[in-house]
């Protein structure tokens, strides 16, 4: 019994029935990371609350915003850099070119189009009708996938058992965290984050925060007379967080 | 299609020899090394490990990639008999889907196990999102489980013979989709230079190929050699062939993955990252990926005279293993380690260890856990040995090859190989 030209075909029909299944894999993810970014859409009734961080007034060594944060959400040093939750940092940069210097704070950027939510199996990772991205720490099973995804290193992972939180911002070893967005204030009306307060209570007023879906919005206005830069703008995620002066 | 060859005889192992206890034991040393690591992150946390916030994915996942990656690998044998016909693998079929099942149950428990909360399994079993990579890999490695499973079933059950045929299609098909799909989760990470890259699917493929055959090579020697069952050169001779040509696969992706980047500029800095001034990187990558792993198993594999020795074709299948453990680390860690670029055009430095490279050194609970689950999936693949017949009694050429005697297949007695 010969079965050589029954062999070559079904190896055929089958190399091309996996290379389509290949394809659908190996394709069909790529298209939820590049779901078409709108800016934000102004005039929609449902606040998007994003930050306006204007780069020129953020003072060089200046981390009011830093201590500030981590006082409101319970974020303490262990005394091990590398491990250490850092929710937002201020972060130095150098133009190659001219040697011109800035100093910014990074925190999450509550990406419109968020890869940490599109690759957290668990739908821990999830983004809020009102722009802000959040950690449910009930359902994080802390595979880190999303800070493998985050282009802004945003994340953090709980490497050790934590003791003394606040009520308002739950944290848990084991899981991943990042800014809030201070939704708990937020959420209560306080119109701020604590990081912004902290700027201006400084004199500095680096930081705006609001609403970017309101047109009258302070936040709305001066990204219309001025403009903004997002970071990493080639991967059209439409952050929430914009900066201006860089 | 089915394939009439000569009938072979399986076996359980006796199992009770010493050399066997021995084997037993040390597996169960070293899974017990991987609970106790287990342990110990649960009670302490992941900073007893290497991994920081910089490097969230070490050791550990290297070891469970390359297990699951191998796994697929591993099912090779079984689909050449099934899917390609080549009667040579049949009797290597059972066996090899085995090896199959219990290096991926064995990457998978290293990957639960350094979960930040292992305890929240049943959350993930439970909640899924669609759009994950991640869960889809789930639905892939279960799925892989009961396919591999059935297929087995029928080799296995005299009555399901006929089936054979349509369960290692779906085993081979779903093995590929499968690693494509571990490959997938690097290669959509747009945020990472070193990721961000389609080749990454049928690269991780062609590791699966080259990395399988490597460990079933040296399991069947080690598996005849051990229950002292004839194994003809015949067969080795095939498999270290097809190692070589898997190897050689592995280094054109390898080859074309550097090249597109080195194409486009933007990825210029990770290229000389990982190519001339990455450190360990660097080093993992020329002399023990490409050197080691790679150009010199090729070299034994096809010299005509040391690759008729088994110890040179046990060598160089286990230098393709260091060479794929080293590749998957210049992968997974140097990927991490290589800064994120937020701001093109700008130095950047922060005390979150922006813009530099960064550090990574896996500790002792790491290695424990990424051997304690190597030695789970080689457990149970010693016990099923001693359970359930797998194992033919004899590879001797005669009895692998209906062909080498002269005699069709179909008129081969089947009693021969009795
Ligand atoms: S900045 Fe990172 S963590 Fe924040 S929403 Fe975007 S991807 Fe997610
Ligand atoms: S670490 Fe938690 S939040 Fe992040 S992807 Fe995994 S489950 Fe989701
Ligand atoms: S918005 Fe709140 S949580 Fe986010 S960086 Fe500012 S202070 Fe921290």
């Amino acid at each position: 019994m010969s079965n050589e030209s029954s062999a070559k075909l079904s190896r055929r029909q089958f190399i091309t029935g996996a290379a389509a299944a290949v394809a659908g894999l190996t394709v069909a993810p790529g298209v939820f990371l590049l779901k078409p970014a709108d800016a934000a859409s102004p005039n929609s009734d449902k606040p998007r609350w994003g930050l306006l961080i204007d780069t020129s007034k953020c003072a060089d060594g200046c981390t009011a915003c830093v201590r500030a944060c981590h006082e409101e959400n319970g974020v303490r040093s262990l005394g091990r850099p590398k491990t250490d939750a850092q929710w937002i940092r201020k972060v130095n940069l150098t133009d190659q070119a001219s040697g011109h210097e800035h100093s910014l704070p990074v925190m999450c950027q509550h990406c419109e189009h968020p890869p940490c939510v599109d690759v957290c199996p668990t739908k821990a990772s999830f983004i809020r009708p009102d722009g802000i991205v959040l950690v449910d720490k009930h359902t994080c099973i802390g595979c880190r996938y999303c800070m493998m995804a985050c282009p802004y290193k945003a994340r953090s992972f709980i490497h050790e058992p934590l003791t003394d939180q606040k009520p308002h911002a739950p944290r848990g070893k084991g899981t991943v965290e990042s800014c809030t967005l201070c939704v708990h204030k937020v959420d209560r009306g306080d119109g701020t984050t604590a990081c912004a307060e902290a700027c201006n209570r400084d004199g500095h007023g680096a930081m705006v925060f609001g609403d970017l879906n309101d047109p009258d919005s302070e936040i709305s206005q001066r990204l219309k007379q001025y403009g903004s830069t997002a970071i990493r703008a080639d991967l059209r995620l439409n952050p929430g967080v914009r900066y201006q002066g860089i | 299609m089915s394939q009439t060859t000569i009938k072979t005889h399986f076996r359980e192992i006796e199992g009770r020899s010493p050399l066997y206890l021995a084997l037993l034991g040390g597996l169960l040393v070293l899974v017990g090394l991987g609970l106790l690591a287990a342990f110990m992150k649960g009670t302490y946390g992941h900073h007893i490990t290497g991994m920081n916030n910089q490097v969230v994915w070490g050791l550990p996942h290297i070891f469970a990639i390359l297990l699951i990656v191998a796994a697929s690998g591993a099912l090779n044998a079984a689909s050449f008999a099934s899917v390609f016909g080549r009667v040579v693998y049949k009797p290597l079929a059972r066996v090899s889907a085995l090896l199959a099942m219990t290096l991926l149950i064995g990457g998978l428990v290293i990957l639960v196990l350094d979960l930040g909360r292992p305890d929240r399994l049943i959350v993930a079993m439970t909640h899924y999102n669609f759009k994950s990579i991640f869960a889809w890999n789930i639905f892939l490695y279960t799925g892989f489980l009961a396919i591999v499973a059935v297929y087995l079933w029928f080799m296995m059950e005299k009555r399901m013979n006929r089936y054979v045929p349509v369960a290692g299609y779906a085993a081979f098909l779903w093995r590929l989709i499968l690693t494509t799909g571990t490959g997938s989760i690097f290669g959509f990470l747009v945020a990472r230079e070193a990721y961000d890259a389609a080749i990454l699917a049928p690269l991780f493929i062609a590791m699966s190929f080259s990395l399988g055959m490597a460990v079933f090579i040296l399991v069947t020697l080690a598996s005849f050699l051990g229950t002292g069952r004839p194994l003809g050169d015949l067969v080795l001779r095939r498999m270290k062939n097809l190692l070589g040509i898997f190897v050689a696969g592995v280094l054109y992706f390898v080859l074309v993955y550097h090249l597109t980047n080195l194409y486009a500029t933007r990825l210029h800095g990770i290229e000389a990252f990982v190519l001339l001034h990455g450190g360990i990187y660097t080093f993992l990558f020329w002399f023990v990926q490409i050197l080691i792993g790679s150009l010199i198993p090729l070299l034994l594999l096809f010299h005509p005279v040391w690759s008729q020795s088994r110890k040179v074709i046990a060598a160089a299948s286990g230098l393709v293993l260091v060479g794929g453990f080293a590749q998957l680390y210049v992968i997974v860690v140097g990927g991490q380690a290589y800064p994120l670029e937020l701001f093109p055009g700008y130095d950047m430095s922060s005390a979150f260890f922006d813009g530099v490279v960064a550090g990574y050194t896996p500790s002792l609970v790491e290695w424990m856990l990424g051997i304690g689950g190597t030695g789970f999936a080689f457990l149970l693949f010693a016990i099923a040995l001693k359970f359930l017949r797998f194992l033919p009694t004899s590879l001797a050429d005669d009895k692998v090859d209906p062909h080498a005697a002269g005699v069709s297949t179909a008129t081969r007695p089947a009693t021969a190989g009795a």
